[in-house]
């Protein structure tokens, strides 16, 4: 039997449709206005963003801090998960309590703390974005990664995997690196671009630890300059969609339907 | 390295700021954290699940379903600091669906006085928890999708043959069975937008008394250089979600009894 579309549906259906689209329109109205009239259309306010400096090199240090934050999530998290899922299985609880720290600990509570247990390290680490800041956004990225991490060793069979890779003389590093890698990969992929999405985002943590980077560079935009602002809005909800959209393209594969949650707030 | 970091934040003001705590009365940015927080997550509830419950029901078309989900889990992430400027352009004094409604409709929404709410700015907390729904309901339909998947047709179609109304079923069947998984979401909506900082900080410049605002504002010593206060009140919220946590833990379980 078809059933048609109940009209109750549609209502509510196109009211969600009006609250979220109508900013999104309404953003991009914004930035095509003419910084002279205030009227429609020009992509002057896009150019000013382009040719500012100061957004490239933010823009640059969020990219790397992103994917710093990648590296060393990826390299400390994907041998410990493995191990754990191989011979620990029972420390598997202890992580995902861990992983719901974060959740439990916003991030304006976690930089405060953060800021006072790494007060007396030295300048190269607190002073830079690459120490504080990707040790801060590790944290903050450890339970999407641990989430993607953990659903993709679900959905494999590691201990055929590392039982037959060892059997044919494979160490430990070569059976992690070329058998379970490769098969974890559409998981790692997808915490990856959740981690990328965060960082990119990230706002309160950058903002309290007193670093400048693209967050912080559009909330300093957004104080002096309406239709630059609106663009670098748009510039950067692209760079959210694209990561998540990515994501979901990954995650229709196997093993990798991981938290879709991400925190910018 | 990891656990260190994570006693770190821990051990960093666990100690020294419980006794600070008690020193400092700040209870009103706590109630207006609270009040908007269970607002936007009571309002962020029922929003969502109607969408949810709209885009999942028999008759609506599978991609449209599709498209939602998709959405909401980029609309989910989507917040902070361009999500203000996004609502500034639209209802901000000078945006643009503010100016269509002076100048289309003559109704000037800076001017109306609204039920319940007072008078709107998008710097109050009217203001700040209408947008705060931007990312509230995605994040409802997210959460919410799966336990109406287990809300089995059969139900409802047994329901209607004993002759029940819509509303019948849903005060003696659909509420009763997705409540564990309402009053869940509902939590951790309120966890959601009682963490939320960069929103409010770029709406509203600091001027509305949110604990993380305030946060923000000891911490980097625009007002008092108290360092210690914002540590007091990082703990505060901490306490606060804490108890958010422990409600959350038996809800889920008993929500997951229905599962298929």
């Amino acid at each position: 039997m078809k059933t048609r579309i109940r009209p109750s549906a549609i209502v509510w259906l196109l009211l969600a449709a009006a609250y979220f689209i109508i900013p999104l329109v309404a953003t991009l109205l914004f930035s095509l206005n003419k910084l002279s009239t205030g009227k429609c259309c020009s992509a002057h306010a896009y150019g000013t963003i382009l040719h500012d400096s100061a957004f490239w090199q933010n823009l640059k240090t969020s990219a790397v801090l992103g994917v710093e934050t990648i590296a060393i999530s990826l390299v400390l998290f994907v041998p410990t998960i493995y191990l754990v899922h191989l011979k620990l299985p029972k420390l598997r609880p202890l992580l995902a309590f861990l992983a719901l720290i974060p959740f439990v600990v916003p991030p304006i509570v976690m930089v405060i703390g953060l800021l006072d247990f790494y007060k007396g390290s030295p300048s190269w680490f607190y002073a830079q974005p690459w120490g504080f800041l990707a040790t801060a956004y590790v944290i903050l990225a450890f339970p999407y990664m641990y989430f993607s991490l953990d659903a993709g060793y679900r959905s494999i069979d590691i201990h055929t995997l590392t039982e037959a890779s060892q059997s044919l003389g494979a160490s430990w590093p070569r059976t992690l690196l070329t058998v379970i890698l490769p098969n974890i990969r559409s998981a790692a992929l997808a915490g990856s671009f959740l981690t990328l999405a965060i960082v990119m985002g990230e706002f309160t943590i950058a903002s309290l630890a007193a670093f400048h980077t693209f967050p912080i560079y559009i909330q300093s935009i957004e104080e002096s300059e309406a239709y630059p602002a609106a663009a670098v809005t748009l510039i950067s909800f692209g760079i959210t969609w694209a990561a998540m959209l990515s994501l979901l393209v990954i995650g229709r594969k196997r093993g990798a339907r991981g938290a879709l949650i991400a925190g910018a707030r | 390295m990891l656990l260190g970091s994570f006693k770190g934040v821990h051990g960093g003001w666990t100690v020294a700021n419980v006794r600070t705590l008690f020193k400092s009365p700040f209870l009103p940015a706590f109630e207006t954290s609270i009040k908007l927080s269970l607002t936007t997550a009571v309002a962020g509830c029922i929003l969502g699940f109607a969408v949810a419950y709209a885009a999942i029901r028999e008759g609506t078309p599978r991609v449209l379903r599709g498209i939602i989900t998709t959405f909401s889990g980029v609309a989910a992430n989507f917040g902070g600091i361009p999500l203000a400027f996004a609502f500034i352009a639209t209802i901000g004094n000078v945006g643009i669906v503010t100016k269509f409604l002076a100048s289309d409709l003559h109704w000037n929404i800076y001017q109306t006085k609204f039920p319940v709410f007072g008078s709107f700015t998008l710097f109050n907390t009217f203001g700040v928890g209408i947008v705060y729904m931007y990312f509230q309901i995605p994040l409802m339909i997210l959460v919410i999708a799966p336990a109406i998947d287990g809300l089995r047709r059969e139900w409802r179609e047994a329901a209607a043959n004993l002759g029940a109304s819509s509303w019948q079923f849903w005060r003696h069947v659909g509420v009763p069975v997705l409540m564990p998984s309402l009053l869940g979401a509902t939590i951790l909506l309120f966890g959601n937008a009682f963490a939320a900082y960069a929103t409010a900080y770029s709406l509203t410049a600091g001027s509305v008394g949110l604990v993380p605002i305030l946060i923000g504002y000891y911490y980097s010593g625009n007002v008092l250089d108290n360092p210690h206060l914002a540590q007091a009140l990082a703990f505060g919220m901490f306490v606060v979600l804490a108890v958010m946590m422990l409600l959350y833990v038996p809800l889920q379980r008993r929500a997951s009894r229905w599962a298929r």
